[in-house]
């Protein structure tokens, strides 16, 4: 019998019953799968902003910033992770390494186009008037393009958030160990532990969507 | 408020841009004496913007030396010399996500002015480029016409009292009514403040109108004649400046002078005679008479009171 097979209108009832059920464990897997995702999504941000964000400032590496899009793009996560065992064993590393690959990309890219796209008469005149290289990037470019980079973590929060899921493989926890476990909890509570996932994922589109339009400066926001 | 004025000095100032077969600023050596405009003026590509900015260092000097008020500005720090320098260009460059009273602000912040000290230095700025200090501050650039984003860009370059101005085509993006009034305003404001400016323009009659002395760049930034408008006007140095200068310089010279700089003849206050206010230029005030058809004009004060009477033999001679 195939999943498909097995799903019913009746699933979603049985999936709604899992989650008062088993609310503690469904709690401690979501718990673990934010901790993984935050983690990886930190490390991203301190790896991926300044370096973005400098490369934009100096107009320089662009052909990095674009080939380390799309060879995120292009590596299948289960791979990284596969690769990852062999280097960093079995566990949360492993996992957070391979989310980390995953966030860089769009980290990257949008802080980079965010800063190189900043009006260059104001990034002269700042200049000219002796702004140094550091205070022009945090004082000009960075509030003029910070609506863009925000976007950028977006899409990598959820990118995370999505494939933290396939951390159980290898030993990562989260709520991929109940969804990879029909075995054990039932496909009510595999779509249960999915539900979680996507409303995890949806909350944080959300709310960095809010963060997007609260950045967005005055004065430039279009009404 | 008049502030001290730097003198400026280019010394065989060179700038060859790498991969370039001839330096877009070539052996570059004039003095603009402290409190004058100097107006650079020439064809397109004649280095002009090059030449601006070499002196903050926005463009770094192949060879030869800048000097301000003696110092060279290799010998400055670079940040310390950019904030001694006000800087205006034709695109503005107003921060949008800042208001007119931040823009205004920055170098004085920087400076770490107190709060109160930059209030009132925003607001004496907003008044003296025309702009209103009650609504204008709070906007933002998105929300002013190009001329009021201009007068901005002044007030901000303006804002730490700088004594050298560099002007890149600052009213180039202007329509002519507007841009006429910044020019009388620029001057007004000059005559105030009195600092040693550099203002680039590729437009003759800019040049003549604003400039206390005016330096001619031919292609390859080589200097082609550097004076005062009337010896410009009077004595172009060889062909490039005559051709460049236009066939009309003999007009465009009657507009460095006014009605009261004639000796007036006594009137007889002839009626139908047209009366000119006595601070038109001689190039206007003929303009009158042509398109009057008459032979004499009445000078009239402010007040419309008549104070003589000027041919136009008078005119031209
Ligand atoms: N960054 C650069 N790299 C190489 N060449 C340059 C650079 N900037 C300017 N040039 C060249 O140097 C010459 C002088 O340019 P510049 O911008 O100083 O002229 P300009 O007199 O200001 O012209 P315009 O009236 O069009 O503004 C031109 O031939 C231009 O192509
Ligand atoms: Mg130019």
């Amino acid at each position: 019998m195939t999943l498909a097979d097995a799903f019913t209108p009746g699933t979603f009832v049985d999936a709604f019953r899992f989650m008062p059920d088993h609310a503690g464990l469904l709690l401690s897997k979501t718990a673990e799968h934010i901790e993984l995702s935050f983690a990886a999504l930190g490390i991203a941000l301190v790896l991926a902003l300044p370096l973005g964000l400098w490369l934009g400032h100096r107009h320089r590496g662009l052909f990095v910033a674009v080939s380390v899009s799309s060879l995120g793009r292009a590596l299948p996560s289960v791979a990284v992770i596969a690769f990852g065992i062999t280097l960093l064993g079995v566990g949360f590393w492993n996992n957070t390494a391979a989310l980390v690959v995953l966030a860089v990309p769009p980290i990257l890219t949008n802080a980079y186009f965010a800063v190189d796209g900043v009006d260059a008469n104001a990034v002269e005149a700042a200049r000219g008037m002796g702004l140094t290289e550091l205070q022009i990037l945090l004082r000009i470019e960075l509030p003029l393009g910070l609506a863009l980079v925000v976007a950028g973590v977006r899409i990598a929060a959820v990118f995370v958030i999505a494939t933290a899921t396939i951390a159980a493989i290898a030993g990562g926890g989260g709520l991929g160990e109940i969804i990879v476990n029909q075995a054990s909890y039932g496909l009510a509570g595999v779509v249960a532990a999915s539900l979680c996932v996507s409303a995890l994922a949806f909350l944080t589109a959300l709310a960095l969507g809010l963060v997007r339009r609260a950045v967005s400066p005055r004065g430039v926001r279009r009404a | 408020m008049r502030s001290q004025a730097a003198e400026l000095v280019f010394d065989e100032a060179t700038k060859q841009y790498p991969g370039r077969p001839e330096p877009a600023v070539d052996r570059l050596s004039l003095t603009v004496p402290a409190g004058e405009i100097c107006v650079l003026v020439g064809p397109s590509g004649g280095g002009k913007t090059t030449a601006l900015k070499l002196v903050n260092r926005l463009i770094p000097l192949s060879s030869g030396d800048i000097r301000i008020d003696g110092t060279s500005i290799l010998d400055l720090d670079l940040v310390t010399l950019r904030r001694g320098i006000g800087y205006v260009i034709q695109q503005v460059g107003l921060f949008p996500h800042m208001t007119v009273e931040e823009n205004i602000a920055t170098v004085p912040r920087l400076l770490g002015w107190s709060r109160q000290r930059i209030r009132e230095r925003v607001l004496e700025l907003l008044e003296l480029v025309g702009l209103d200090p009650d609504h204008d501050r709070r906007r933002y650039p998105a929300q002013l016409s190009g001329g009021q984003q201009q007068r901005v860009g002044l007030a901000r370059a303006l804002a730490a009292n700088p004594p050298l101005m560099l002007m890149d085509e600052p009213f180039g993006a202007i329509d002519p009514i507007v841009r006429a009034r910044l020019q009388e305003e620029f001057l007004r404001l000059q005559r105030e403040l009195g600092k040693t400016v550099v203002f680039v323009t590729h437009d003759i009659d800019e040049a003549i109108k604003l400039g206390d002395r005016i330096a001619i760049l031919r292609e390859g930034g080589r200097l082609a004649q550097y004076d005062t408008p009337a010896r410009i006007l009077a004595e172009p140095a060889d062909e490039f400046v005559a051709q460049f200068v236009g066939a009309d310089r003999a007009l465009k010279a009657l507009t460095l002078r006014t009605l009261g700089d004639l000796d007036l003849r006594p009137g007889t206050w002839l009626p139908g005679l047209p009366r000119v206010p006595v601070a038109t230029t001689l190039r206007d005030a003929l303009a009158v008479l042509v398109a009057e058809g008459h032979e004499r004009l009445i000078v009239v004060d402010e007040a419309g009171e008549p104070l003589g009477t000027a041919t136009r033999d008078d005119l031209l001679a």
